[in-house]
């Protein structure tokens, strides 16, 4: 008892000290700086209708290269934390006629939904990692209602090693010709899409990073699914 | 006075910390993380939101005059990404402690040791 009211009184404390800090921040209240000046310039600096997805992927792309790389280490973790030497699932109820019926019609869109919120990062709300998410979300859907399925392993891990490189492939080509990593070169240098600002075929390399972004984070999440439904089997 | 949108935001972050302070189960210490997980994302896209601004997307009628802070909007999309898969390893930790002791009240789990 003593435990819980020391607990509530030094959380009261807590959020008295939040709330006195954000005091100086009052709510809706135009206080943009750095934000002004990326919305001014987003649309012909990087060629995205998005400010949100030209900040992940342009300004900040080093920066989601690093978020990347704690993805891969956090799914690495949990695979090595749930690693046995014999290992399959050994569900035993199989999915109710609605789960199965409707696994079977939707997967297909729910993946083409996923591809839909990538390719298009940089028009509507999205990008790569929602994205990715919703396609993860599809093979949760099969390991829910078959009892014997299982994502194919070996093209999932070439899948995820080579979108991990060709990120760092595509940083060290935009070194090459314009001089620091992730140089978007396909805006900059080739202007593709100038007048196509807001359709399509525009954005520079937003659409090919956050493709690659989509698959990496597709695949690891439906590995982390793989490997917390398996367990271990006696041999 | 605090604006509603902030005091929902510090409440939960107060709740999920309670969780993680008081309670002996794993799993609800965990289920207390991601709450103040959310928390903290709804803080961080409530101090960008400007007041009667749209989505920073610069379709029609919408001009860089118009659009909200787009930053925390950035920031947090890849949080929540990355809160997935942190609850995701801290989830599997749980289950070889699991496997391992039998329980997932951390004070027994304590006194095992050893």
């Amino acid at each position: 008892m003593l435990k819980r009211a020391l607990a509530i009184i030094s959380l009261l404390l807590i959020g008295y000290w939040i709330a006195q800090g954000l005091a100086g921040v009052p709510f809706g209240q135009d206080r943009m700086l750095v934000a002004q000046y990326y919305l001014d310039h987003v649309k012909e600096q990087t060629g995205a209708v998005n400010a949100v997805t030209a900040i992940v992927v342009n300004y900040r792309g080093f920066d989601t290269l690093g978020e990347v790389t704690v993805l891969f280490i956090a799914s690495t973790g949990v695979g090595a934390l749930l690693w046995r030497r014999k290992k399959q699932r050994t569900a035993k109820t199989e999915g109710s006629i609605v789960l199965t019926t409707g696994t079977r019609l939707l997967v297909p869109f729910v993946m083409l939904f996923g591809a839909y919120i990538f390719i298009h990062g940089h028009l509507t709300p999205g990008g790569g990692f929602p994205g990715g998410a919703t396609i993860a979300t599809a093979f949760l859907l099969l390991y829910m209602a078959f009892v014997q399925y299982e994502i194919p392993h070996k093209a999932f891990e070439k899948v995820e090693g080579a979108v991990g490189v060709s990120y760092v492939l595509v940083g060290l080509i935009g070194l090459a010709i314009g001089g620091y990593f992730l140089y978007d070169w396909i805006w900059q240098d080739w202007g593709f899409g100038v007048d196509n600002i807001g359709r399509l075929l525009s954005g520079g390399f937003i659409p090919i990073i956050y493709t690659i972004i989509g698959l990496k984070v597709g695949t690891e999440l439906s590995g982390i699914i793989d490997n917390m439904l398996k367990e271990e089997v006696s041999e | 006075m605090i604006s509603v949108y902030y005091f929902g935001a510090i409440s939960l972050i107060l709740i999920g910390l309670y969780a993680v302070l008081v309670k002996k189960n794993l799993l609800k210490m965990l289920i207390g993380l991601s709450i103040m997980e959310t928390g903290v994302n709804l803080l961080l896209v409530s101090v960008g939101y400007v007041a009667g601004r749209s989505a920073p997307i610069l379709s029609e009628g919408i001009g860089p005059n118009q659009a909200v802070d787009p930053i925390p909007q950035a920031l947090v999309l890849t949080a929540i990404v990355i809160g997935v898969a942190t609850t995701a390893m801290a989830l599997s930790v749980a289950m070889i402690l699991h496997e391992k002791y039998g329980t997932l009240n951390v004070e027994e789990i304590r006194r095992l040791r050893g």
